[in-house]
């Protein structure tokens, strides 16, 4: 089966580098899949999860947002922030998520709405993305 | 005898200067390697940013048109991003670099704000009255992308409100180890022009070009400031740690000539005192 490159990176560093079957990413117009040899693309992505297929196993990353960029021979994600599953502070995200949903509830004048709720997007986001591990015990390494 | 008991005591004193200078020096050793690591490991990022830029700017329409941030304005103040460190110890780095934007101002025939970023230049700025829009010290030596984000949102929301129509970062350059040189670079409005493109690749844009294009240019602008700041910190680090070697050499060598003193002093109190125990048994003889 063709395979193609999907880089993930971020400001910071690179997350994630390797030959891959399958992408299925968070779109600003749906969920989109791609597979090898897709149409250059360059899309924007929102806050959620990105899946990736590789040889027999699947797994996922928490994204905050980015871009998704199709080249004929490689796919690069360009990520405002990217955490693979293992990575992900459970606590954190927990706590990010209550406080986002303080905010939206009383939201107090001096907070801009569509940041907290792009907080809270972000912080749903990474849940899921543990939540999908926890299913899938004992799970699969991401490499 | 004085005299004798005065050396050991200043080579002792030097000694422990040696030490701290000494460590000092191991510790920006270190700081300067993670500070070029990290610049390291964000460039796929800033290289891949700026081709997906430099397609977006090669679309055939006008470009400027596209988004404010692109938007050459008549210049009637300029705003510059003066980044230096917090610390001093680290040679002539700080001095240059605000001779650097000092110069720059002067130069200029229109008002000047300033963004100040790290406690030296701050003061320094401060200290000459200068108009500072922002300031934004204790970064530390490994700030994260978000610390630097209040940084680019004054400068994006300034321009975009019309307040300034012209940013400039000044930073120390890393060249090498031993050579970091103050540098200034054009921030806003971001000409896309300057950045090569890489191949010529017909994409499906989504939502749209100038969506996308309104997403990417102020993560463009974000990571330029990041970028500058990570360099920044292995510049000064680098600095510190070339000025520290030369005060520990320089401490050395003073511990060296001062025991040559030491010896000398110490064996001439050994030689009277032996003159004084002869000369004395020779009287009662």
């Amino acid at each position: 089966m063709a395979t193609t490159r999907l880089d993930i990176v971020t400001a910071e560093r690179v997350v994630f580098s390797d030959d891959v079957d399958v992408v299925v990413a968070p779109g600003v117009e749906g969920q989109l899949g791609i597979l090898p040899h897709h149409a250059p693309l360059m899309t924007m992505l929102l806050p959620g999860e990105l899946r990736v297929r590789r040889g027999g196993e699947e797994f996922y990353l928490a994204i905050s947002g980015g871009f998704l960029e199709v080249r004929p021979d490689r796919i690069i994600v360009l990520a405002d922030a990217a955490e693979r599953v293992e990575e992900i502070d459970v606590a954190r995200a927990e706590e990010a998520k209550r406080r986002a949903e303080e905010l939206l509830r009383t939201h107090p004048p001096e907070v801009d709405e569509t940041l907290a709720e792009a907080a809270l997007r972000r912080s749903l986001a990474r849940l899921k993305v543990v939540e999908r591990r926890r299913k899938r015990r004992p799970g699969v390494q991401p490499g | 005898m004085a005299d004798i008991r005065l050396i050991r005591r200043r080579i002792r004193g030097i000694q422990s200067t040696a030490k701290i200078t000494r460590a000092m020096e191991m510790i920006a050793t270190l700081k300067m390697r993670r500070a070029q690591e990290r610049g390291l490991a964000g460039r796929p990022y800033s290289e891949k940013i700026s081709q997906v830029l430099a397609d977006l700017a090669a679309l055939p329409r006008e470009v400027e048109a596209l988004h404010p941030l692109l938007q050459r304005r008549p210049v009637i103040k300029i705003a510059i991003v003066h980044i230096t460190p917090d610390r001093g110890l680290c040679g002539g780095l700080n001095a240059n670099i605000n001779r650097r934007t000092a110069s720059l101002i002067l130069e200029q025939s229109i008002p000047v704000t300033l963004i100040a970023v790290g406690r030296k230049g701050l003061d320094f700025m401060r200290r000459y009255g200068r108009d500072i829009r922002a300031e934004f010290t204790r970064l530390g030596d490994r700030p994260s992308l978000l610390d630097t984000l209040p940084i680019s949102r004054i400068i994006i929301d300034d321009y975009t409100n019309g307040i300034i129509d012209l940013v400039y970062l000044v930073y120390a350059q890393f060249i090498s180890t031993m050579v970091q040189r103050p540098i200034m670079q054009q921030i806003l409005p971001v000409e896309p022009a300057a950045i090569p493109r890489a191949q010529n690749v017909d994409y499906i844009y989504e939502p749209g070009p100038a969506a996308v294009l309104g997403e990417l240019l102020p993560r463009f602008v974000e990571m330029q400031v990041y970028h500058a700041i990570l360099e920044s910190i292995a510049s000064e680090q680098s600095a510190r740690m070339v000025a520290m070697r030369n005060a520990t050499d320089n401490a050395n060598e003073l511990i060296e000539e001062l025991t040559l003193m030491y010896n000398k002093a110490r064996q001439e109190s050994i030689t009277k005192e032996l003159l004084d125990i002869t000369g004395g048994a020779a009287a009662l003889a």
